[in-house]
């Protein structure tokens, strides 16, 4: 089995009069894997990025990058990483060629014009290549953060929050874009608050809150283990309350009373509906219609958050 | 080592200077043509001599010093504050770059525009008096020395510096009054006591008596003893980078 792209051991955070931004994090990254990393505002999820590619310094642990240590050996760590910050932070008056280049450079490679050139035609950015960063719009500006950031040929790269204050068009270009870095054997990880980047880009999902990771699991197993599901039943007559004789179902009424919801675990022995159906019949409810869907991450998490509170 | 990283920043830097080339090389030539048409003409026909120099030369090293310090302050400092000002060190914070690459970078840049602005006055200054040099080797060598170790110290103070004001404020406050002070203009020796021997504890004193020395081959206080707080200012701007870099401080949280 090829060595993991990156291991982290053990990896916590105090900040100098502030928080506890991490409590002893563990994580392992295989190569060619799109890691999504999900939380709340103020999880740690910048913290631990920052805290491998050497901008922060962490209280303990341990992070080795493609068989690097990050502290130890951290010139040859960093070569292999490419890191988009958060913040929209450019240099205003420099052309977007000039800054390209100079980070390629500043990553200790030569001004192969040839890979500049590549990069920024990836990102619709070649015919602005002489333009001023200042001049660009802020979706723009975000892509030259991102050719910065590969314009050294990185084999793992950072996002962080990719797409936040992105229109919709330009998240899909995003989440395209992501998909094409790793069939070139890119290894991403990325940073955000949706739910939906999470299930459409990544391979696993890492969930992040109050500086613990909470779980790191393959998104569709994540999916499955912790999913629950609806049962949405399409009533004949509305319903003004929820009738007696359905406590053990915990039903809710949907749809201003045309729906009679049951969320059920898809994984249990027992899921309830055959029961809860006969007791309808038993009680004379007729429905017309009857679906199921799974619940989003996004529930899956407020149920993680909550539980770990 | 990383070359390429240094030069990157090198460049980055250059170019910087590059945009406003003719505000850097004029004003130190407009600056030196005022400082002679005051002091030079106007005072120093009623000043005669010093120390056997005549005064419109004797003036030129601290005239040059006095640039080189504010230069080297200004352009190192302000080249490590913006990214700090504008997020984005973040690039330089993750980059395969050591700290004496980073300085070498920095501070190289910084030393070079102060040098080029040293030599333009000299130039500027020639155009007025006769300027024999006693150490014609010795000369270039102090300048690059002192632009060096100014720019080690705007290093250090663009690491330090939270805002634009504290930026300006050492420069304002200390650098410039301790030139003035410092025989820039006058030698220290026709000081009545005790101001002389107050005087005698302000570093720039040696700093522009050592560089005369290399101009005129005479000095208010041992040319030793300059040459040593030079060297001495030197190391320490240096051990307080290393010390910056060794703790993180104000740049690593
Ligand atoms: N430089 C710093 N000094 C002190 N505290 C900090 C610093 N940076 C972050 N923190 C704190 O550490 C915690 C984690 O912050 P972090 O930026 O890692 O969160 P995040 O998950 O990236 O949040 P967001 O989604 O808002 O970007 C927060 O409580 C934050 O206030
Ligand atoms: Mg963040």
């Amino acid at each position: 089995m090829p060595e993991p792209i990156l291991t982290v051991r053990g990896v916590s955070k105090t900040y100098k009069n502030g928080p506890t931004a991490l409590k002893s994090v563990d994580l392992t990254v295989e190569r060619g894997e799109i890691v999504a990393l999900l939380g709340p505002n103020g999880a740690g999820k910048t913290t631990l990025i920052s805290i491998i590619c050497g901008i922060v310094t962490p209280s303990s642990g341990s992070i080795t990058v493609a068989g690097h240590d990050a502290l130890g050996d951290y010139k040859a760590a960093r070569r292999a990483i490419g890191l988009v910050p958060q913040e929209l932070s450019t240099d205003q008056f420099e052309s977007v060629l000039a800054t390209v280049t100079f980070s390629r450079r500043l990553f200790g490679r030569s001004a192969d014009g040839g890979h500049v050139e590549q990069v920024l035609r990836d990102l619709s950015l070649w015919e602005k290549r002489h333009a001023k960063i200042k001049d660009l719009s802020g979706g723009m500006k975000r892509r030259v953060l991102i050719a910065k950031a590969l314009a050294h040929e990185p084999e793992l790269l950072f996002l962080d929050e990719p797409t936040a204050g992105v229109d919709v068009s330009l998240r899909r270009d995003m989440w395209n874009l992501v998909h094409r870095l790793r069939e070139n054997g890119t290894t991403i990880i990325l940073t955000t608050h949706y739910i939906e980047e999470a299930e459409e880009m990544a391979d696993r999902v890492g969930v992040i809150s109050s500086g613990e990771l909470l779980l790191v699991e393959e998104k569709a197993a994540l999916m499955a283990k912790l999913g629950k599901r609806e049962l949405d039943l399409t009533l004949v007559e509305p319903l003004d309350a929820v009738p007696d004789g359905f406590d053990e179902w915990h039903l809710a009424l949907a749809d201003e009373g045309h729906k009679l919801r049951y969320v059920f675990d898809a994984k249990a022995e027992e899921t309830g509906i055959p029961a809860l159906l006969q007791r309808l019949g038993e009680r004379n409810i007729a429905f017309k219609d009857l679906e199921t869907s799974k619940s989003s991450l996004e529930d899956i998490f407020v149920d993680l958050v909550g539980e770990k509170r | 080592m990383n070359l390429h990283g240094i030069f990157a920043i090198y460049r980055f830097e250059m170019a910087r200077f590059g945009r406003t080339i003719w505000t850097s090389l004029l004003t130190p030539v407009i600056t030196t043509t005022l400082y002679f048409i005051v002091f030079g003409s106007a005072i120093g026909r009623q000043m005669g001599s010093v120390e056997g120099v005549p005064y419109g030369a004797f003036i030129v090293p601290g005239l040059m010093l006095l640039t080189i310090f504010s230069e080297s302050i200004f352009n190192s400092s302000l080249g490590i504050y913006m990214p700090k000002f504008t997020g984005t060190i973040y690039e330089l914070l993750s980059a395969p770059l050591s700290p004496l690459e980073t300085v070498l970078g920095y501070v190289g840049a910084a030393a070079t525009k102060s040098v080029v602005i040293g030599l333009v006055i000299f130039a500027t200054a020639h155009l007025f008096v006769d300027l024999p040099i006693a150490h014609p080797l010795l000369m270039p060598l102090y300048l690059v020395l002192v632009a060096v170790a100014f720019s080690l110290f705007g290093f250090a103070l663009g690491i330090w510096a939270n805002g634009f004001e504290q930026l300006q404020v050492i420069p304002l406050l200390v650098v410039t009054p301790l030139t003035f002070l410092g025989g820039a203009f006058y030698s220290v020796t026709v000081l009545p006591e005790p101001w002389r021997t107050v005087t005698l504890f302000n570093p720039v004193v040696y700093l522009i008596n050592g560089f005369r020395w290399t101009f005129f081959g005479v000095s208010d206080v041992d040319v030793g003893l300059a040459m040593g707080v030079t060297f001495g200012f030197l190391l320490l701007c240096l051990a307080a980078i290393v010390a910056i870099f060794r703790t993180g401080w104000r740049l690593k949280s």
